[in-house]
């Protein structure tokens, strides 16, 4: 069991997750230190997008809980989870399609300063300057401007991803959870994508960040930890995990390298 | 707290024109007397305040006219008890139709989807059926609640004598009933339609328009989604329930009959008629159907003579043979193949209809197609081994 050492943000206890017989997650374990990029590694069906399904709330754990900063997380619901500060991006992007993009990203600046629940109607959107300019400047920042009144359901693939993050990163959270952000992209948006995710690194925003292409792993993460079959079989630097017999074994495949 | 966007602003007073010039411009059209008028006034704040509910969040009640028939009989025991007047009597329908929303609402709002529908559903049929049995000590069952002379109405008899005829409610000794009642009833629309344009553009409204969008999404996000929710049934039943006080302010007769499910059904119909999630629409919707219902209705083969008496005699026959079936009782016929011509090519309603047909005119870009959507779903994973 890893110890939670000063510097954990957040902290999964022995967290087990089964799904009728199946041990979608077994004893894992998990410390993400301040201001870390924290890659999971592993391959199909190896319960990666269940592990954060368990932090962000959406599934309860069978055993286990996770903390952050000292608080428990686990049987809380996902609003007060992301109020805690935990925000995340999903395997396939969890947006509005409906609402503009302006507004997609509006929505998460509210619920970062009005709370989980307030009844705000006698201000017009339009005279929210405040949050307009947050959302603005991020927008920008993201290159989305040109489809700022765009339906965010008109959006190419990968602008959706880009827009997902942003909502996620305009609530400036404790920490970000990204389930595969480049997965499906060409080679150019997912180096687009890295030099953002660098960006956000230089920040110091603590981060989780599921990953299949090692490219994106070994030049973001400083640290890897490999499940396979809802274990961790492994963790440690990058460089630590690619001379791993047992990772290779089990993921990386025999003919790497 | 008055200030609304400027486009908002515009819509309002087009909207006040129009309302306000009712019994002018619906005259030509047969439906400029006052108990019609009050109806397109009353069934419109109606349809406002449902599509707030429907339109915004996209919760599908098929309970509103329950909400209705609360406010009808709430605001008749206001007259019978305290006083004729009818704000006091819109205070009664807005206080007991808020709190039976909020009953309702707090248990169907426990389910999302079709069970919320059918949950609402069977709160409303349960409403009716027990306003005609157990509940009729306070609804007086099939004979509709109604005044009699021998009511207390506290607050009048202490400072007018009993008369010896049923008195009506009036505002500063106007009677609403008449054209004096369509104007009460206009302006309690305008007022509605002011609220529900305010709400549409505030961050409240935002985030409604967001759990209908994605209400995971709304969740992972931080927002608590149930009180919004529920904020939302609320406001919309209060709407439903000032609506059923109009009915009795300006007809002070209530019964059970407007709770039927039938009624909330038409409600369904008026919004998605007209357009949902628009704030012109569900009037516009609310308009048809209720001239359909009042006018259409009442034509019959003569009227369909005159009209026709232009053609030449043989075919005239044969047009008015057909058309009958069109019109009188058959206006549920024209009225449902409407209802799907609309649906089929302006699923957005007819305010579709009209936004694409401005948009013609004015010759813009559609700010709502993006670009070309590429969905790389099905692409293959990128390769594992890739490992620089
Ligand atoms: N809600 C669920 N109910 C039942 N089984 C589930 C559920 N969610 C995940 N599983 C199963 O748990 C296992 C782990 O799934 P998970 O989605 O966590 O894998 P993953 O590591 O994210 O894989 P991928 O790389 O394909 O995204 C799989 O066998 C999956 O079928
Ligand atoms: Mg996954």
């Amino acid at each position: 069991m890893v110890k939670a050492s000063n510097n954990t943000v957040l902290h999964v206890a022995d967290v087990h997750k089964t799904f009728g017989g199946l041990h979608a997650l077994a004893d894992v374990d998990l410390a993400i230190e301040e201001g870390k990029t924290h890659a999971i590694i592993g391959p199909n069906g190896a319960g990666k997008s269940t592990l954060l399904n368990v932090i962000v709330g959406k599934l309860a754990p069978t055993r286990g809980t996770v903390v952050l900063d000292g608080e428990v997380l686990t049987g809380k619901s996902p609003h007060e989870i992301n109020q805690m500060g935990v925000a995340r991006v999903f395997q396939t992007p969890e947006i509005f399609p409906d609402l503009s993009v302006f507004d997609n990203v509006m929505a998460p600046a509210f619920a970062k300063r009005d709370g989980s629940f307030k009844i705000n109607i006698f201000n017009s959107l339009q005279s929210e300057k405040d949050i307009a300019q947050e959302a603005e400047e991020i927008i920008v920042d993201f290159g989305l401007e040109p489809m700022i009144n765009t339906h965010a359901g008109a959006l190419s693939r990968g602008h959706k991803r880009r827009l997902e993050l942003a909502m996620c990163l305009i609530q400036k959270p404790r920490i970000l959870l990204l389930d595969e952000p480049t997965a499906g992209m060409s080679r150019h948006d997912t180096n687009t994508t890295i030099d953002l995710l660098k960006k956000i690194k230089s920040t110091g925003m603590t981060k989780i960040i599921i990953e299949h292409d090692m490219h994106v792993v070994f030049s973001l993460a400083d640290k890897v930890s490999v499940l396979a079959q809802g274990r961790i079989i492994a963790e440690g630097s990058p460089d630590e995990i690619r001379a791993n017999p047992k990772v290779k074994e089990a993921y990386l495949g025999e003919s790497s390298e | 707290m008055f200030n609304i966007p400027k486009k908002d602003a515009i819509t309002f007073v087009l909207f006040a024109i129009v309302v306000l010039t009712m019994p002018i411009w619906l005259a030509p059209l047969g439906a400029s007397y006052p108990g019609l008028l009050q109806k397109f006034a009353i069934y419109a704040l109606l349809a406002v305040g449902y599509n707030i509910l429907f339109g915004l969040t996209g919760y599908l009640s098929f309970g509103h006219a329950a909400f209705l028939g609360v406010g009808s009989y709430a605001a008749v025991w206001s007259f019978k008890l305290l006083s004729m007047n009818p704000v006091l009597a819109l205070v009664f329908a807005i206080f007991f139709s808020g709190l039976f929303a909020l009953a309702i609402g707090f248990i169907s709002l426990r389910r999302s989807g079709i069970y919320f529908s059918i949950l609402t559903l069977a709160f409303a049929q349960m409403s009716y059926k027990l306003a005609y049995s157990v509940l009729s000590p306070i609804t007086h069952g099939e004979n509709g609640l109604q005044l009699t002379l021998q009511d207390p109405r506290a607050i009048d008899m202490m400072f007018i004598e009993r008369g010896s005829s049923l008195p009506t409610s009036s505002l500063f000794g106007i009677p609403m009933n008449g054209y004096a009642g369509f104007y009460f009833c206009a302006v309690i629309l305008l007022i509605g339609f002011f609220i529900a344009q305010k709400i549409t553009s505030s961050p409240f409204g935002m985030m409604l328009k967001g759990i209908k969008s994605n209400e995971d999404r709304m969740n992972y996000t931080g927002f608590n989604t149930k009180p919004y929710m529920l904020t939302a049934f609320v406001i919309s039943g209060i709407y439903a329930g000032v609506a059923g006080g109009l009915l009795s302010i300006t007809d002070p007769l209530a019964g059970a009959e407007r709770m039927q499910w039938t009624a909330s059904g038409e409600l369904v119909l008026m919004t998605i008629l007209g357009g949902v999630g628009t704030l012109v629409g569900p009037v516009i919707g609310a308009w048809i159907i209720k001239y359909f219902e009042n006018i259409f209705s009442a034509f019959n083969e003569s009227v369909l003579h005159n009209f026709f008496a232009f053609l030449p005699d043989n075919f005239e026959s044969i047009v008015v043979l057909i058309s009958s079936k069109f019109v009188g009782e058959g206006w549920h016929l024209t009225l449902g193949l409407m209802f799907v011509l609309v649906v089929v090519f302006l699923p957005g309603g007819i305010m579709e209809g009209v936004r694409r047909i401005s948009a013609r005119f004015s010759n813009r870009k559609d700010p709502s197609k993006g670009e070309e959507v590429i969905d790389p779903e099905n692409l293959p994973k990128p390769d594992l081994k890739k490992g620089e």
